[in-house]
């Protein structure tokens, strides 16, 4: 017990005494422990943000997309759509969106205006993460009301609404052989500069008002990741069977190579500057070593054992890289509490991933290994030389 | 020669082999007993190997041949971690460079050798330290740096430390050998107190015959070979006498 408490104890006074050369070895390790610990949270928090950005495309992980396989007499859009719902039913998957294109006019406007008309369920907002600049997205209870209700972009409000806000509910009229009026209730974000009106309605709406304008494109199943694959080729089998001749898309796996091509890069960045202060440290640690035998001569005379020199030398190494360790971590988790995410990313994240703890331990992991390392020779040295030798150094 | 044998050399001898594969004698067939409470010099001129048999006696060195009982045991048959052991509990060391750690402060500097210890001593080594310093006058000087004090106050403190575990046998090579005459004459005056004090055998090793002459017993280390003289007190008498550094023949 005085044993191990006496190491520790000598440890630190070492430390304490040579605190400036110690210091200097140590903030490499600090560094890289900062860098391994934080350029992975920030990396998981680039790949979320990418995901995020992926998933407004295409729908959260796992998403399968179903596409027309034009074989086969088509049903009207609202026969298909009430297939699909069966099928989605009966494996249970709660989020599902069709996607359907509606060739439709609104009135007024500047000459030569298109729109981009999309008519969707209101799963559709869950899947892709839709954000929304004001307003809100569709519920299922917007289906029932008689009068059409519309998410527009900014394009369409300056176009048909006079740049009214989308939280004032300004009213349009879609023009049809039985125009009517519609209710803007929310606004997406712009997607990109000089883009066109686009409008979202809901499909159940739009194949009440407009069934002969609407064409399904696809459809959108939300499913878990585990069984995507799985499921992709059960759908396409039952919709063909339930009469919607559909193909269902496997899940896409690109991004998980760019996950792992990225960990990679920092795990190699992380090791390279960890190895980098292991070895500033492990010249300090010979350099305080050969200058301080005769002390350690002075210390076997006192009754330190080889052992416990070999034990405190190595300590000191160790003591320091995890309080340099420690400090990294630290470091690491403030720059990412404080990091400006928008700034960074572009736009904000919806899920913030938690802080990588495991990579904040295997940081810690690496700093008090360094520290073994980087203490064996110069605790080798400190042993090997004769106590007599030493006193006289 | 005294009641109980605490350290007993007998023929013990110390060979080097040099570079050019030469053998180097340093110490032949040594001979030495010294009991519990005895004061002893040994005298010599340098090169003549009385620092070897003072690392000998103090377990930091191994005889080539002969044979070391420390209390009746062999010493040759313990092994490293005994012999540190011992080393640590048995023996306190005074050397002429003092050998203060740099950058400790004098209560740190006198509490390292407790760092090596058990029990009490380790757990109360910051107060015992304080005692021993007090002990030689230092108790207002326990957070100065070794070189913010003077030569002597150095050797005091270092005096202390080979004091703070309550040693055996306290072996003092060269006490004096850095300090002045008088400064010399004050820390030999201490340590010869403290050894009395605390019952330790006292084995000093130096030049100075009037510091050798303060010993119980005195032997001349001449050609590796340790032989008894009888060495006068001319300093116990008059402090302010001139004192000789020729070592008898």
């Amino acid at each position: 017990m005085t044993g191990v408490v006496g190491a520790i104890v000598e440890a630190w006074d070492e430390l304490r005494i040579h605190r400036v050369r110690v210091l200097l070895a140590l903030v490499g390790v600090a560094c890289a422990v900062t860098a391994i610990t934080g350029i992975t949270a920030a990396v998981t928090m680039f790949g979320q943000a990418m995901q995020e950005q992926n998933e407004r495309m295409v729908g959260r992980d796992t998403t399968l997309e179903a596409w027309s396989s034009g074989m086969g007499a088509m049903a009207t859009p609202a026969e298909t759509d009430a297939l699909v719902d069966a099928v989605a039913a009966r494996y249970k998957i709660s989020y599902h969106s069709v996607n359907a294109y509606a060739d439709l006019a609104v009135r007024g406007g500047p000459d030569g205006t298109y729109v981009e008309w999309a008519a969707v369920d209101p799963d559709r907002g869950v899947i892709t993460r839709q954000g929304l600049d004001s307003g809100r997205w569709f519920t299922a209870a917007d289906a029932d009301r008689l009068a059409p209700v519309l998410v527009v972009n900014r394009a369409f409000l300056e176009a048909y609404a006079d740049g009214a806000p989308a939280d004032t509910h300004p009213r349009v009229v879609i023009e049809g052989a039985t125009p009517v009026a519609a209710t803007v209730i929310g606004e997406v974000p712009v997607q990109w500069t000089e883009e066109g009106p686009r409008a979202f309605l809901l499909f159940d709406q739009a194949a009440r008002w407009f069934p002969d304008r609407l064409s399904v494109d696809s459809y959108r199943f939300w499913v878990p990741p585990e069984i995507a694959e799985e499921l992709a080729g059960v759908l396409t089998r039952d919709l063909a069977a339930a009469g919607a001749p559909f193909v269902v898309q496997p899940p896409m796996t690109d991004h998980l190579v760019l996950d792992k091509v990225l960990q990679y890069v920092v795990l190699g960045v992380g090791g390279f500057a960890l190895l980098l202060g292991g070895l500033g440290l492990l010249n300090i640690a010979l350099v305080t070593v050969r200058y301080r035998i005769r002390e350690i001569g002075i210390r076997r005379s006192f009754g330190a054992t080889s052992g416990r020199v070999f034990f405190g030398v190595l300590m000191e190494s160790v003591v320091a890289t995890t309080v340099a360790g420690l400090v990294g971590v630290v470091i690491a988790v403030a720059v990412i509490k404080y990091i400006p995410i928008e700034l960074v990313f572009g736009r904000p994240i919806d899920d913030l991933p938690p802080f990588p703890f495991d990579a904040a331990a295997v940081g810690m992991a690496c700093a008090v290994g360094i520290g073994a390392l980087a203490g064996l020779i110069p605790a080798t040295y400190a042993v090997r030389v004769k106590v007599i030798d030493a006193i006289r150094y | 020669m005294t009641a109980t044998a605490l350290v007993d050399l007998r023929a013990v001898t110390r060979h080097v082999t040099l570079p050019d594969e030469s053998t180097l004698e340093i110490l032949r067939g040594v001979d030495l007993t010294v009991g519990s409470g005895e004061h002893v010099a040994i005298v010599g001129r340098s090169g003549t190997g009385k620092s070897t048999l003072l690392n000998i006696l103090g377990l930091l060195d191994s005889p080539t041949s002969g044979e070391y009982l420390l209390e009746g045991t062999p010493v040759g048959r313990l092994r490293s971690r005994a012999l540190a052991r011992r080393r640590g509990d048995d023996f306190g060391f005074v050397f002429q460079q003092f050998n203060l750690l740099q950058g400790r402060t004098a209560l740190e500097n006198v509490a390292a050798p407790l760092l090596y210890a058990r029990g009490k001593q380790f757990w109360n080594r910051r107060r015992l330290a304080a005692e021993s310093l007090a002990r030689v006058g230092l108790g207002d000087r326990l957070d100065t740096r070794p070189e913010k004090l003077s030569g002597g106050e150095q050797q005091r403190v270092a005096i202390a430390r080979a004091l703070v575990r309550g040693p055996r046998v306290i072996l003092a090579d060269e006490p004096t050998g850095a300090l002045d005459v008088e400064t010399g004459r004050a820390i030999m005056t201490l340590l010869d107190d403290a050894a009395s004090e605390t019952g330790a055998a006292l084995v000093t090793i130096t030049h100075d015959l009037a510091i050798a002459a303060r010993a119980d017993r005195q032997f001349r280390l001449a050609g590796g070979v340790l032989v008894p003289v009888h060495l006068d007190a001319p300093v116990a008498v008059d402090e302010t006498a001139p004192v000789s550094t020729e070592v008898p023949a």
